[in-house]
């Protein structure tokens, strides 16, 4: 049990220390950053903001990093944020209840995982063009949905999920634990996660050998969908409105930095959803001690990019080669664990 | 010759006397940019209802953010005849030739809402709000609600580097500058988004001591104060009475705050640009006098004086 604990500490430790790096600068510029205090009945400050702020870039990176294991990616995370949020605000405002408006918004999105997923495995068409359509096509979507406007709701239950909280944190940070929880779980306690990295190192070999690939392949996009769908449901609520021109723009691609950050790569094979969701928490850290910081806002992008820049020089692989030797010691405590056992 | 002239343009008046009532009726094009926003659309019913109380046979083309599109539009008014083209252009530059070829057909144009870098004699008249002047009324009225108490003031900026986002920041500093109570400790973009306004925001509340050093918001759109007064909310102070908000827009949604007791001001952008335009149209088809080449439309302060309920259910209709 320790030796698993073990090894999944050292997948993660990459980004663990990227991220305590980034707090402990933040917290240097601003003394106040590591406050926290019971404000209305829940934990209220700068680290809670980060978790709760990341929240619809934690689950779209969820469902990314699955995507992008079978070697493929999801362009569509954001505009489907945007028809899902617009789903939702028509549904609560034309008086359908709750649980209504969540289950049918839920099922839009994996619906449009379900497109995703189609062109990618029955059509062949490659993931980056396929994932483009629904991109590009969305958000007209959301605004025929929207009729232009942003549609504002005052349904409490929606209401809720946004901005509510549940045993002193913020829901959206409980939708995010809980859903990446159970993903993790579901990929890594059954044979789907290892299924999934096949098709990611070779889509053909795995075919051959027996893997249902076309169905594992739209399931990952649709899964991409529902984290998409949540994500939208949680910025709406946020807001008390789905604003289709705004909502989730630009997100897939910092999910996709994400996704990266969290040491998955590109090309497809091994995943770690856990490695992901510390990715997102990472890029919110760094907008939100951006905010903090009191730059002018002209600096925003410039800092984020050296930042970002600097933690993948960090995990590539000629950096890490050349100070091997840092690594030496872990080596070693491997070797003299193995002679133990 | 002259003679020839006098009887042709003798017949014209007498056609147009004896005309129906419909050639007397102005036909006029117009070019709308898209329907990008809530102001956009606003602008576009505005448009249109204008256009009906005076008459005015408006024939409406959307251009879906192309700039093609426009130019495609403008010529088919001029192959139509009408007798004047509005056009919201969607880009500053490349203008030149279509504006030209209405020029030839003797086709007033008039620009709505922005300019254009073309040659000022190509256009009758631009119908455009001041941006800077727009965040100087809304410093104004900070400035006088505060009344000489020192106030440490926070700003959503639009979009970094976007006309509206530095002109109305411009205009802000310039009413302040003098009022050494009033100082902008903290300014931040918020994309003219609410979900950015209220995320910015956040960080302000936790930067400034929870928000206790904060007497004033300032935000460069309605959108923002509107995510903002969330995050003011949630962090358990009250918008409009702990923290001032003034915003400049305004949308609807903010007079539903304000009509709360959550926002305080609001300086209008008004959608309604094609009211003047029509006005200095019709002056100039009666008597050719020639408008100024920039008619700058009011930007009126709106308070929670001003029966935001009213205005609320007033605009809730176009489009916003």
């Amino acid at each position: 049990m320790t030796s698993i604990f073990r090894t999944y500490l050292a997948r993660l430790l990459p980004q663990l220390i990227a991220l305590s790096a980034i707090i402990i600068a933040i917290s240097m510029t601003f003394p106040g950053f590591l406050n926290l205090e019971i404000q209305n009945g829940r934990l209220y400050g700068s680290l809670i903001d980060i978790l709760n702020r990341g929240a619809p870039v934690v689950l779209l990176a969820i469902g990314m990093t699955v995507v992008i294991a079978t070697k493929g990616i999801d362009l569509s995370v954001g505009a489907v944020m945007a028809i899902c949020g617009a789903v939702a605000a028509s549904f609560i405002t034309s008086g359908h209840s709750l649980f209504e408006t969540i289950l049918i918004t839920l099922a839009v999105g994996i619906l449009c995982g379900v497109w995703n997923g189609i062109l990618v495995a029955v059509l062949d068409i490659q993931p980056i063009i396929a994932t483009l359509v629904l991109m590009v096509a969305g958000r007209g979507i959301a605004q025929l949905v929207t009729e232009g406007a942003i549609l504002t709701f005052n349904d409490p239950g929606l209401i809720f999920i946004g901005s509510g909280s549940f045993a002193g944190l913020p829901m959206p940070v409980v939708v995010w634990l809980v859903f990446g929880v159970l993903v993790a779980l579901l990929v890594r306690q059954s044979a789907l996660g290892m299924l999934i990295e096949a098709i990611g190192v070779n889509r053909q070999a795995s075919t051959l050998s027996g893997v249902l690939t076309p169905v594992l392949l739209i399931a990952a996009y649709m899964l991409s969908g529902l984290c998409a769908a949540i994500g939208g449901i949680i910025a709406a609520a946020d807001i008390r409105g789905a604003d289709a021109n705004n909502a989730g723009l630009w997100l897939e691609l910092d999910a996709i930095l994400a996704v990266v950050v969290g040491g998955t790569s590109l090309l497809g094979g091994r995943f770690s959803i856990a490695a992901s969701v510390l990715g997102a928490i990472i890029i919110q850290a760094i907008n939100t001690g951006i905010l903090l910081s009191g730059f002018p806002p002209e600096f925003n992008l410039i800092i984020k990019a050296a930042i970002i820049v600097f933690i993948l020089v960090l995990q590539s692989p000629r950096f890490r080669t050349s100070f091997a030797f840092l690594a030496f010691p872990r080596r070693a405590a491997k070797t003299t664990e193995q002679e133990a056992k | 010759m002259k003679f020839a002239k006098a009887l042709a343009s003798a017949t014209i008046l007498a056609a147009c006397t004896f005309g129906s009532a419909s050639a007397a009726e102005l036909v006029v094009g117009f070019s709308q940019i898209g329907s990008e926003s809530g102001w956009r659309a606003a602008e576009t019913t505005l448009t249109k209802q204008q256009a009906e109380q005076r008459g005015i046979d408006l024939k409406f083309a959307d251009a879906q953010q192309k700039q093609e599109n426009q130019i495609k539009a403008i010529r088919s008014f001029i192959a139509q005849g009408v007798n004047a083209i509005l056009v919201a252009p969607v880009v500053a530059t490349g203008w030149d030739e279509v504006l030209q070829e209405a020029k030839d057909a003797e086709i007033p144009v008039i620009l709505l809402d922005r300019t254009v870098d073309a040659s000022d004699d190509l256009y009758l008249t631009a119908v455009t709000s001041d941006l800077v002047h727009e965040g100087n009324v809304a410093g104004k009225w900070l400035v006088d609600t505060v009344a000489g108490k020192p106030c440490n003031v926070v700003e959503l900026q639009g979009t970094t580097g976007s006309s509206p986002a530095i002109d109305r920041k411009k205009g802000f500093e310039q009413a302040l500058s003098g009022h050494d109570n009033l100082k902008i400790v903290r300014s931040q973009t918020g994309d003219f988004t609410r979900t950015k306004g209220k995320e910015v925001m956040e960080s302000f509340l936790k930067a400034e001591g929870g928000g206790k050093n904060i007497c004033a918001l300032y935000a460069h759109n309605d959108d923002m104060a509107v995510g903002a007064i969330q995050a003011i909310k949630e962090a358990g102070l009250k918008p409009g009475t702990d923290i001032l908000v003034v915003s400049i827009d305004a949308v609807p949604d903010i007079f539903q705050a304000m009509a709360a007791g959550e926002a305080n001001a609001t300086v209008e952008l008004t959608p309604n640009m094609a009211g003047p335009a029509f006005d200095a149209l019709a002056a100039y088809l009666k008597d050719g006098t020639a408008p100024a080449k920039w008619i700058q439309t009011e930007s009126k302060l709106y308070t929670q004086a001003d029966d935001p309920m009213k205005v609320y259910e007033e605009k809730k209709g176009l489009g916003y």
